[in-house]
């Protein structure tokens, strides 16, 4: 995805959000509102098995009983949960069949978002899975993983053709009680990606998942369950764009990782839903939880660029159950405008020599609020457990706010838990120095920005990281002078 | 080259430029002395384009077009290069990657492609050679924990990269032992021609021991009250500045 400097100034010109484009595609939609009645008929249109509907029957009723939690530091109209649709579909789509038969709308709409899902993709080995509104619409390379013994589908094919995993590891990092989003996902989850790499087995390519919300007035639950098998690695992509629409959006996702013994995981996230318009107006609610569980010798990486959302809530963490397991969180995340993030990952040392790495960068520019918020829990059993935060943040402008909210809890003596947090401003001097050299001043924050996120940046892999680099440049663009 | 006429200048509300008139041209070395807050660095920043400061009255003119319009990266690409009193740091931005960036800019400017990566390397290995730069010291970030002598020949090397017209050296002097100071007017001696030029800002006649200058100006007051050949230098290191003072205002 290399890019010339032509098309990043002309991206840089028009500094609109570039995915706010809206297909029209004939849907299937249900109506809105949330009842046992919409749970039961998510279930059935999905042809679930019976253990499937009562177990999203059990999490709605959890969920009734839950509060919308308060505590992060964020300001936002609660959503309706009365007022969304639970299930929207292309029409046309049926995962069963092959690319050629997806809608040609749908084909045209993946092009817009730069997503190839054709040659291009083969060369740069990504295997691809898009989720449109609530169903997943197209996987490519099924064939050449399965020779390995990959599954890599939709969570609902997965359902169907897999239950002993689903089974057995669906709800078990984040049970359906977590939280009162988890719950919600859990009862109305529609689509998402399913991945399990057999023992032993490294996933020759990158694994991909594009999220898309399309239909107005709809949510976005996707479910993602990833299971690595003893001694197996796998490297995981999401990507998420929304049209520009002027009501605000709910998405609440899960992802569940599964990292058995010497197994490792990477998952990457560049994050870009549509951020609401300069004045604040519309933009989406990005509610998420992601928790992997970290066997024996384990290693869970969790990487993120947040670019976009209203609002953002999202704290990937790890669980670093085996012994010397090890968690590592790095993280970007951009608040421009009206944009408010709360953010940041918990990691849970358990096993005896586990460690823990966490990187976070918080940009601010505008009126935006940006917080981290971590928390580092060494268990009574967690000898010799080790971690080493460092939240930086960079402010641009003088209307913007950062935060950093680090939690420590230590049971054990032997922990070391170390903890760095710096706050730096763009200054005028560095700009300035900068167009001396004769770098403008668009290109100077870039560079700035860029420097400032590079410990972050390096931990993508090479075509995400260009196309998050792109990423922070329009987010960023016309914050400062 | 440079023509400056009747240059007047202030911060908001506070005049520190009083009527500049200078001409340098080209293979000239141009030293400007003068007491703290005579508007030595406020002239140097006036050339460079920096906003903070108006221009009330006069014009800077390079080459006769006149640079008013200019912001401070179109007067850059233009070969106007100043060497910072005090360096800013860029965390996580090499020197390299600042450098490729900067050269590429200023190509962009020129509707040039950028430079390939081969000769970009090449001409770093030159430049560094040049002016005795260890190459590890590149890839460290941008004048992020770099000692005083570092970052003065960070600057340097920077001047040797973009290859300017007239090179402002901005206190240059301040903060380097004598071992840096030589490096650096070492420097700085290889990289003139006679179709560039240096203006040399310094409070002290030392830095005139090594980088020679061919007229010196005593700043005073936002004027420049003297002229003169190197020897001025000598007599303003022998007498002091009260010296210059008491006789502007008689």
């Amino acid at each position: 995805m290399a890019y010339t400097e032509e098309e990043l100034k002309k991206e840089l010109e028009t500094k609109e959000y570039e995915y706010g484009f809206y297909t029209d595609i004939e849907s299937d939609t249900f109506p809105e509102g949330l009842s046992e009645e919409i749970v039961i008929a998510i279930s059935k249109k999905k042809e679930e098995p019976e253990w499937m509907t009562l177990w999203r029957l059990e999490s709605f009723k959890i969920w009734k009983e839950m509060v919308e939690p308060e505590w992060a530091n964020v300001n936002y109209k609660k959503p309706d949960f009365q007022a969304i649709s639970y299930y929207s579909a292309p029409k046309k789509s049926d995962p069963n069949k092959s690319l050629d038969d997806v809608d040609p709308e749908l084909l045209e709409m993946y092009k817009k978002l730069g997503i190839s899902v054709d040659e291009q993709k083969k060369l740069q080995n990504v295997a691809v899975d898009i989720v449109m509104d609530s169903v997943s619409v197209a996987t490519t390379f099924k064939k050449t993983l399965a020779e390995k013994g990959i599954i890599f589908c939709s969570i609902s094919e997965a359902i169907k053709e897999h239950p002993e995993l689903v089974k057995k590891y669906l709800g078990s990092v984040v049970p359906q009680k977590d939280n009162f989003y988890a719950a919600l996902n859990s009862a109305v989850f529609s689509d998402g990606s399913f991945c399990y790499i057999p023992k032993g087995v490294r996933c020759p390519m990158e694994l991909s998942t594009y999220f898309r919300i399309n239909q107005a007035g709809t949510g976005q639950f996707e479910r993602t369950l990833v299971i690595a098998d003893e001694g197996s690695y796998v490297s995981y992509l999401e990507g998420c764009t929304a049209p520009s629409r002027d009501e605000n959006q709910l998405h609440a996702a899960v992802v569940e990782l599964i990292a058995l013994d010497d197994a490792e995981i990477k998952y990457s996230t560049v994050q870009n839903w549509y951020p609401g318009n300069k004045e604040g107006k519309g933009g989406v609610y990005n509610f998420v939880t992601k928790r992997g569980l970290c066997e024996k010798n384990a290693k869970i990486s969790w990487t993120q660029v947040e670019t976009g959302s209203a609002v953002t809530w999202k704290y990937p963490s790890c669980i670093l159950k085996g012994d010397n397991s090890i968690g590592e969180f790095y993280s970007i995340a951009v608040t421009n405008n009206f944009q408010q993030a709360d953010t940041g990952t918990k990691m849970i040392h358990l096993g005896k020599n586990t460690r823990s790495t966490i990187i976070s960068k918080g940009i601010s520019a505008g009126k935006s609020q940006n917080s981290y918020r971590g928390l580092v829990h060494v268990g009574s059993r967690a000898k010799n457990a080790r971690n080493f935060s460092q939240c930086d943040s960079l402010l641009m402008g003088n209307e913007c706010g950062a935060h950093t909210f680090p939690y420590i809890e230590a049971k054990n003596k032997t922990a070391q838990i170390e903890h760095e947090a710096t706050t730096s401003k763009i200054g005028e001097d560095q700009i300035f120095y900068c167009n001396q050299r004769g770098i403008d001043t668009e290109k100077a924050i870039a560079l700035i920005v860029n420097g400032f996120s590079k410990e972050v940046l390096n931990k993508l892999p090479m075509e995400f990281a260009v196309e998050a680099q792109k990423l922070l440049e329009i987010s960023l663009e016309g914050s400062v002078g | 080259m440079l023509k400056i006429n009747n240059l007047h200048a202030r911060v908001e509300d506070k005049e520190i430029l009083k009527g500049i008139n200078l001409e340098i041209n080209a293979g000239e070395v141009h030293a400007i002395m003068g007491p703290n807050g005579s508007g030595k660095s406020t002239l140097a920043a006036v050339i460079a384009g920096k906003e903070e400061f108006e221009v009330t009255e006069g014009s800077v003119e390079l080459d006769g077009e006149n640079l008013e319009d200019d912001a401070p990266e179109e007067r850059a690409h233009k070969g106007i290069f100043l060497s910072f009193q005090y360096p800013v740091e860029i965390p996580g931005v090499s020197v390299t990657n600042f450098m490729k960036t900067a050269i590429n800019e200023s190509r962009k400017a020129k509707g040039l492609e950028d430079m390939p990566a081969n000769q970009m390397l090449k001409l770093i290995r030159e430049k560094a050679e040049l002016l005795e730069i260890d190459r590890k010291f590149l890839s460290r970030s941008l004048n992020e924990g770099f000692s005083g002598g570092e970052k003065k020949r960070n600057e340097i090397f920077q001047m040797a990269m973009l290859e300017p017209k007239l090179a402002i050296l901005d206190e240059t002097d301040s903060g380097l032992d004598i071992d840096a100071l030589r490096i650096v007017a070492n420097g700085v001696n290889k990289l003139k021609s006679k179709d560039n030029a240096v203006l040399v800002i310094t409070h002290y006649q030392r830095l005139l021991d090594y980088i020679v200058p061919d007229f010196v100006h005593v700043l005073h007051n936002g004027k420049i009250v003297k002229s003169g050949g190197k020897e001025l230098a000598l007599e303003l290191e022998e007498k002091g500045y009260d010296w210059l003072k008491q006789e502007t205002v008689a």
